[in-house]
């Protein structure tokens, strides 16, 4: 009876793993086609017309700080090529939730370098790992107090010594322009938009982004700056094979 | 002899304070109150450049200061905004230490037998547990100190020697407001922040009253204007009358704009601690207008157009509305003060005729701090010389309502004299108090 028994479990066991393979493989042959099918969404954000001067930030407050620079140090609002191009624009899909990849993504690394926050805009996916480093031989805060934090999105205030450990940061929900800064040098500061899909990018100093593997579709495309575009500028595109391209022209106000 | 110094209840005339002299003046009492006061107006200035900087959570512990004991936290690390916050802990507990030195003098001199016993260790108690410092020790210390605080406000107000329960809410007062302001930091509570700043302004009126309470003009004036007998314990005189030190008409107005300036004080201390830089980067017009645009697209249009240096909040319409206010406010003070000024021309006290000058001349430095604040960009030294001097106007509100509503004792005939005198608008007193009772 006892042989009958385990007979019986190791059949079963034997048709589970045939089931399980026959789908893993189903699912691979999906994702594959949807990769080969998938396209690349890519354009280009301009800005029409002349932004506000930037300000020049003075570090004396901290002499650590001051001597790391020989050039005069600005603040970093609107970054503009001389074509108009715009740095630092949030481009992303919407209306898509439940997509992310971050917990099984790179890290986005954050560094304080100069006393200076690199990147300034960043995008992030929820669950991805954030992580911040310290680079200079001077210590910092790093703060993520804000005014309207996300649900389920913590906020923290936590020290930062010269050399001292990096900090990890995760979080669950979806926040557009979510703030890390530091009080200790109160011109420190940077923004990272966190998402609940990987369709999102940042644009260069050449004001272009690209937005890679998006399965094709009928979707809406949003910009945001900062400064010119907070709530967004929306575009309706549809992404075939060939991917898509989507250019916006944000105004100074 | 324990002397009286001051007492608050209500009279015929309205809300008046009881002068009597205390023969037992201590004028190193009254120094120390002064040193606690001036000890008090620099914490208000550190307080200040820390919000005008924008380095609240500079240091993101309390009551340690980045795992330090915040007495050993080493001068090396104090750099930018670290070097604001964590002198302003420092010079709090230095305030702290002085006020509660204050609260156990005032009782030694006030007081007796077990009463005093029990103040003083009470005080000693409070210093001792202070050395343990968790933020658990400082929540279960401010929590006594709230309740003590309310229990001796109200005796403050019904027992005829106030001074010490006056001292002892100052007392209170400075640790509800110190721990206030590490809660601030570890809870991240910008309301909290707000109520800070307030409560500031509160106990620094406090302060100053005491100091006006022990000094020897407050206690001459009331010496003077009573019969001798009195001041050595005897029966009152029964030819002497109450007259308050100033007319109804400055009496009033006195006590409308002090309320108006601590109204917007708490405007001003919301404003600053919303972080939003400058709401309206402009004046005396407003973007261009006598009352900006507050629709969302104009006020997106603000936005894009700031650049900030620290990394303020995009600027809402509350926040135009509230700068808005402060600017229609601090107008109608300027009206106030000016009528009160005008009307205490009228009044013999020489001493309120020259604090009311005195007053509007404040008034006017601190309107146009408020301008120069907005010109220069919200500058760290201007936007805090704004904030002393608004704390200095609130206090020269307050000691000037104390000196209009005091009650003084004079002789019949004199009252009477006086009754008629501001029948025909001479005033309270008719001649000078000081030729009447003194001829």
């Amino acid at each position: 009876m006892a042989l009958l028994g385990l007979r019986s479990i190791f059949e079963e066991k034997t048709t589970l793993m045939k089931t399980t393979s026959t789908l893993s493989i189903v699912a691979a042959l999906v994702a594959c086609s949807q990769a080969a099918t998938a396209g690349d969404i890519t354009g280009k954000v301009t800005l029409k017309g002349t932004p506000p001067p930037e300000k020049t930030i003075d570090m004396k407050a901290d002499p650590g700080c001051g001597k790391m620079h020989t050039e005069t140090v600005k603040t970093r609002f609107y970054v503009v090529g001389s074509a108009g191009e715009l740095a630092d624009t949030v481009v992303m899909l919407k209306g898509i939730s439940g997509k992310s990849t971050g917990a099984s993504a790179a890290p986005l690394v954050i560094d304080q370098k100069g006393c200076e926050y690199q990147p300034y805009v960043a995008v992030a996916q929820t669950g991805q790992k954030i992580v911040v480093k310290n680079s200079d031989p001077v210590l910092h805060n790093v703060s993520t107090i804000r005014d309207k934090a996300a649900e389920g999105n913590k906020q923290s205030n936590l020290a930062q010594m010269p050399g001292g450990a990096d900090l990890n940061f995760t979080f669950p929900a979806a926040e557009n322009f979510l703030r890390f800064k530091c009080d200790v040098h109160p011109w420190m500061f940077s923004y990272i938009t966190v998402v609940d899909h990987p369709y999102v990018a940042v644009t260069g100093e050449d004001g272009s982004f690209s937005i890679k593997g998006v399965p094709p579709g009928k979707y809406t495309i949003v910009a945001l700056h900062r400064k010119a575009a907070p709530n967004g500028v929306e575009q309706e595109i549809e992404v075939t094979a060939d991917g898509a391209k989507s250019d916006f022209t944000l105004e100074a106000k | 002899m324990i002397g009286e110094t001051a007492a608050v209840g209500k009279g015929r005339g309205g809300f008046v304070f009881q002068v009597t002299t205390d023969p037992s003046h201590s004028p190193w009492l009254h120094r120390f109150v002064v040193l606690t006061a001036a000890a008090t107006l620099f914490l208000l200035c550190v307080g200040g450049l820390v919000t005008s900087h924008g380095v609240g959570m500079a240091v993101p512990d309390w009551p340690t200061t980045y795992g330090y004991n915040m007495f050993f936290f080493p001068i090396s690390k104090w750099t930018g905004g670290i070097f604001y916050e964590h002198t302003h802990r420092l010079v709090a507990s230095v305030v702290g230490l002085l006020t509660a030195i204050l609260a156990a003098w005032v009782w030694i001199k006030e007081a007796r037998g077990r009463q005093r016993n029990l103040a003083l260790a009470g005080i000693l108690c409070t210093l001792g547990l202070m050395g343990v410092r968790t933020q658990t020790m400082f929540i279960v210390l401010a929590s006594v100190a709230a309740v003590v605080l309310i229990y001796s406000f109200w005796k403050a107000t019904h027992d005829p020697r106030p001074l010490r329960w006056l001292a002892a809410v100052a007392f209170t007062a400075v640790l509800v407001q110190g721990v206030l302001g590490g809660l601030r930091v570890t809870q991240y509570k910008d309301e909290l922040g707000i109520f800070h700043g307030t409560l500031a302004q509160l106990f620094f009126v406090l302060i100053c009253a005491i100091a006006l309470f022990t000094s020897k003009w407050w206690n001459e004036t009331g010496g003077v204007s009573r019969p001798t007998s009195e001041v050595h314990g005897e029966s009152q005189t029964p030819a002497a009358s109450v007259s308050s030190a100033a007319s109804r008409s400055v009496r009033r107005l006195f006590l409308l704009s002090t309320v108006l300036i601590f109204f917007q004080l708490i405007i001003g201390a919301t404003m600053r601690h919303e972080h939003a830089g400058l709401a309206i980067p402009d004046f005396p017009l407003a973007y261009g207008k006598l009352w900006p645009d507050l629709d969302p697209q104009s006020i997106e249009t603000y936005n894009a157009r700031r650049i900030e240096i620290t990394a303020v909040r995009p600027i809402q319409a509350t926040h135009i509305v509230i700068q808005m206010a402060h600017r229609l406010m601090a107008l109608l003070i300027v009206v106030c003060v000016v009528l009160v000024a005008w009307n205490a021309k009228r009044e013999v006290d020489p001493v309120l005729k020259r604090l009311s000058r005195f007053w509007l001349g404040m008034i006017l430095v601190q309107a146009g701090f408020g301008a120069w604040t907005i010109w220069s960009n919200k500058a760290a030294d201007i936007a805090t010389a704004h904030v002393l001097v608004g704390a200095l106007s609130l206090v020269t509100g307050a000691l000037g309502c104390i000196i209009c509503f005091r009650r003084l004792k004079v002789p019949v005939g004199v009252a009477r004299a006086s009754d008629q005198s501001s029948k025909s608008g001479a005033g309270a007193f008719g001649v000078n108090s000081a030729t009447a009772l003194n001829p």
